[in-house]
Parts: structure tokens; C-alpha cells; sequence
């Protein structure tokens, strides 16, 4: 069965729920949920489980695999995606639960005419990856770490960087691109 | 992870009605309950997402006190720049906390929440044995790799660490976290062991964290938050300290001290020793350091954390010598 998302709305008087699944007593059943989301400027309707992370609904639904799965655990980076412009983690985030958020992701990054955004041209040109695979989760990363105002010096940089792990240790280069990008950004 | 159901609550009343459900659980950030539901440690039959509740993510601050929503980001609290001003400890232990990332997700009333990092209590399939998990279980800790686990607030049952960092700032400075019908000082809403392990909070079915508030003091103002861990950056308190200072007009005597741990006791840990004897003290480093020995009282280590025991009290003197540097 596939259902719009309950909102609870009125709080029940008997303790039940009216306007959701629960009635009588019963504890509501996990059902299929019919999806909506805002990714890079564009709707995509969408069916899940409700236990579907936002992560693997772009890689696996809707085939938005630039956004990678790193650990699944919330401790790599590299599946972080911005929701209302910010940064956050994909694998941590259920996908019910940004309906009506404005969602970005590294393909939606680069304008429409293929013109890279400063950072992803930064990280070419001072070679800020080796094997590439955390570079997505880098890149939205940083964007949003000089949006923030935490990309002031090569330390504040390394701090505010520290939630994305490369393991092939291009870090020097990555806080090399990322203070560029900041420059270029300010100028 | 286990399916389940998801309702999204549009208000307080209906969030604190959907929580009082068996098996239900509220999701705000998610950082903590998603991920103890992909190890299996959390089941919930219900998701109650109270993330879209209007209201609850407001930042007020005057110098009297700061009331902070419960759905307040840690990264909003962190860059806000009266808590900057007038609680620096607070801004420092969430800047330090988790990542960028985490702390754009993760919300001030389900950091509360948050529980252990305890190895074994995040891994139920090859340790089947935690009295926080299933009590009268055993525990799996005791007599297992202990670099990580608490030295103060242990019991039989469980020594598994506090993990969090804000908490600690909360309970040196006496704040209090509102639950709609009541309301307790956050020393009291975590609950140590004792022979309840698997009760970490005191909260009940059906209630909801909607803010917390702390009293605006001098010692607030004068505060700081410093983190000792084993990488730089990104990692969790093997020990902190979260420290306020008054002195007196004379500049060096301490009118009012106040001191947490964090990262070595089994919940927010408050040195209320080592106040009371710095109180009307002319600070210098012997004195301090003497008197920071005064949290380990009562430490109990299981081994390989016997170094917590030796490292707090240097945490806590870094940070008063620290404020008494900036008279």
C-alpha cells in the first residue's frame, strides 16, 4: 500500500490518532511512502520505504550516484549533499524527512552550461584527489564551508574540513584548493 | 535497519501524544537515531520526524540567560554571536563537537539524547551482553578494551562514557532543560548507571525536550570549553573540561568556579571539589593544581583507561590557567 506522509495534525483526544494511520489502539504500520523531492531545481516523485535514507534514494532511486557511500555510518563525508544550503550527510537523513527541502547535490553543483563551479575548479588545478571517491562529499563540502564564513585560514580550513576523510591523505592539496576557491570567492 | 512507520508531527502536543506510543521514537537530527538503527540498536516501530515543528529552533539570548529551542541546530548555536560573547563555553564545546556536518543536522534537544559511544553497546550482533541495551544482560566492557570507557560515575552494571561535549558546558553553568510539565537542571536529566543502566535519561513516555536555558552569570562570560582527544579534530573527549571564572576586584582571587567533565565519567560530570576549594583562593598553579586533583575522588578505571585518571585533572588546570591568563 503506498500513502502520503501521516501529518499528525490535530492531537488526538483519545489518544488515538485521527488523521493518521493509527486508530483504535493499533500502532500505525510501516507503508510505502510517496515522495516528493526538490534535488538540484528539479521534482522528483518518488516511492520508498520510510526507512530509505536520502542517500541511497539518489544513488539507487533516482540514479544520482556522483553523491557516494562511504562508511553508512555518518563518520566519512563522503555522501555529503546540502539541504537548504547547507551541508549535511545523506546517510543520515531520511529521505521522508526532507520533503519540502530544497535539496543539492555535486551534479548540480556546475552551471547548466557545463562551467564549473570555483571549488570543483580549484580541486582540478591544484590536484586535490588521487582514487577521487570522497571528492563529491570535499566539494560540497568546502562550498559550504566558505559560504559559511570557515574558510579563513589554512587552520580554520583543516577544522571546518575535518568531517571528510581521504584516505589516499590528499589533504595538503585539498586545503590548498579549498583556500583558493575562498580567495577567488572573496575577490 | 529494521522497517518502520513514519508520521511527522506538526506541533508539540500531537509530538508529545505520537511519543507516548509503544515502540515510537522521536526524530529530530536523526545523527543519533539512524545511525543506532543501522547497527540494530535501535528498533523503533515508529518514527515520529518533529523536525518540521514551526518555532521550536529559536536562539534568544540577553545577558540574564540564554533560552535555546530544542530544534535549534548545533552549528547555529556554535556561530551565534551572543553565546560567543556571554557563554564562550557553550559556543566551544559545539563548535568541537562531531563535524560541520553533523552539527548542521544534529539538534540541541536530541543531543541531549544522544547516547554512547561505547563500543560494545553499539554492537549487539557479536556482543550480545550490555545491561544499557537489555538489563541483566552483563557487561561486555568490563573486562574488555576500556581505553575509551569512564573512570567516574561507574557501576557493576555498565561503565560506558558520556560522550557528548555541550552537555558538559550545560551542567557547569546550572542549565535546565524544559520537558513541558517539568523541568530539571541538566545534571539531573542524565542519570549515571547505578543498577539502571539501560535509563540514561529522566524522561519520560509521551514528553519532549522543547528548549533548555541557561543562567547568564560572570562566570559564564568567562568560560571556555577545552577538549583533549586523540586526533585533533573530529573525535570524541578522552577527557574535557568545561570551565567558568569570577575573580574577585583584586583580579586573582575566585569569587565563583565552575567545572565539568566530559569524556571520563559515565554522564555529565560536575567537580563540585574542586569548586569548593578554589573558592576564595588567590589563584596560582600549584594551588589549581592541586585542587583539579579533586575530580578523580572516587575514580574507579578498568585498565587501559587508568590514564583518564592522570589526564583530567591536567585538562581542568589547562583551562583555569587558561581564564586566569585573560585577567
Amino acid at each position: 500500500m503506498t500513502s502520503h506522509i501521516q501529518t499528525i495534525i490535530d492531537p488526538p483526544e483519545d489518544g488515538h490518532f485521527r488523521n493518521g494511520v493509527a486508530t483504535d489502539g493499533l500502532i500505525p504500520s510501516p507503508t510505502t511512502l510517496s515522495l516528493n523531492l526538490a534535488i538540484n531545481g528539479r521534482d522528483h516523485a518518488l516511492d520508498v520505504e520510510p526507512r530509505v535514507t536520502l542517500l541511497d534514494a539518489l544513488r539507487e532511486r533516482l540514479h544520482l550516484t556522483g553523491t557516494k557511500k562511504g562508511c553508512d555510518q555518518g563518520q566519512c563525508g563522503a555522501c555529503t549533499v546540502h539541504v537548504d544550503g547547507e551541508r549535511v550527510l545523506a546517510c543520515l537523513t531520511l529521505a521522508a524527512q526532507v520533503e519540502g527541502r530544497s535539496i543539492t547535490t555535486i551534479e548540480g553543483l556546475a552551471d547548466e552550461d557545463g562551467t564549473l563551479n570555483a571549488v570543483q575548479a580549484a580541486f582540478l588545478e591544484q590536484d586535490a584527489f588521487q582514487c577521487g571517491y570522497c571528492t563529491p562529499g570535499q566539494i560540497m563540502s568546502a562550498v559550504a564551508c566558505i559560504r559559511e564564513g570557515h574558510a579563513g585560514s589554512d587552520e580554520e580550513i583543516r577544522e571546518y574540513m575535518a568531517g571528510n576523510l581521504c584516505r589516499c591523505g590528499a589533504y595538503p592539496n585539498i586545503v590548498a584548493a579549498v583556500r583558493q576557491a575562498a580567495q577567488e570567492l572573496r575577490s | 535497519m529494521r522497517d518502520f512507520s513514519y508520521l511527522r508531527a506538526d506541533s508539540v502536543e500531537a509530538a508529545r501524544n505520537a511519543a507516548a506510543l509503544p515502540g515510537a521514537m522521536l526524530l529530530a537530527g536523526g545523527t543519533t537515531l539512524i545511525d543506532l538503527a543501522k547497527c540494530g540498536v535501535a528498533e523503533p516501530a515508529t518514527v515520529i520526524d518533529i523536525s518540521h515543528i514551526e518555532g521550536l529552533n529559536a536562539i534568544d539570548v540577553t545577558a540574564d540567560r540564554a533560552l535555546i529551542g530544542a530544534l535549534a541546530k548545533m552549528s547555529h548555536v556554535a556561530d551565534h554571536a551572543e553565546v560567543k560573547s556571554l557563554f564562550p563555553a557553550v559556543s566551544e564545546a559545539l563548535w568541537q563537537a562531531a563535524s560541520a556536518q553533523l552539527r548542521n543536522m544534529a539538534t540541541i534537544g536530541g543531543n541531549l539524547m544522544q547516547r554512547t559511544r561505547c563500543p560494545y553497546f553499539r554492537d549487539p550482533a557479536n556482543f550480545p551482553a550490555c545491561n544499557k541495551r537489555e538489563l541483566g544482560s552483563g557487561c561486555s566492557a568490563i573486562g574488555g578494551v576500556t581505553r575509551g570507557h569512564a573512570v567516574l560515575g561507574v557501576s557493576e552494571a555498565c561503565i560506558a562514557t558520556y560522550p557528548g561535549d555541550l552537555a558538559v558546558a550545560l551542567v557547569a553553568f546550572d542549565a535546565e532543560v524544559d520537558l513541558g510539565e517539568r523541568r530539571l537542571k541538566v545534571e539531573d536529566f542524565f542519570l549515571a548507571p547505578g543498577a539502571t543502566a539501560e535509563q540514561e535519561h529522566d524522561i519520560r513516555p509521551g514528553e519532549v525536550i522543547t528548549a533548555i536555558e541557561i543562567p547568564g552569570s560572570a562566570a559564564a562570560r568567562r568560560s571556555t570549553y577545552i577538549k583533549v582527544r586523540d586526533r585533533q579534530s573530529y573525535e570524541f573527549a578522552a577527557a574535557s573540561a568545561a570551565v567558568g571564572l569570577e575573580l574577585e576586584g583584586d583580579g586573582r582571587t575566585v569569587r565563583d568556579i565552575r567545572v565539568a567533565l566530559g569524556g571520563v565519567a559515565t554522564k555529565p560530570w560536575r567537580a563540585r571539589a574542586v569548586e569548593d576549594a578554589l573558592k576564595g583562593k588567590a589563584l596560582d598553579e600549584a594551588t589549581i593544581r592541586e585542587a583539579s586533583e579533586l575530580a578523580m575522588q572516587g575514580a574507579v578505571d578498568h585498565g587501559a583507561n587508568h590514564y583518564k585518571i592522570a589526564l583530567a585533572p591536567r585538562v581542568i588546570a589547562r583551562a583555569i590557567l587558561k581564564l586566569g591568563e585573560t585577567a
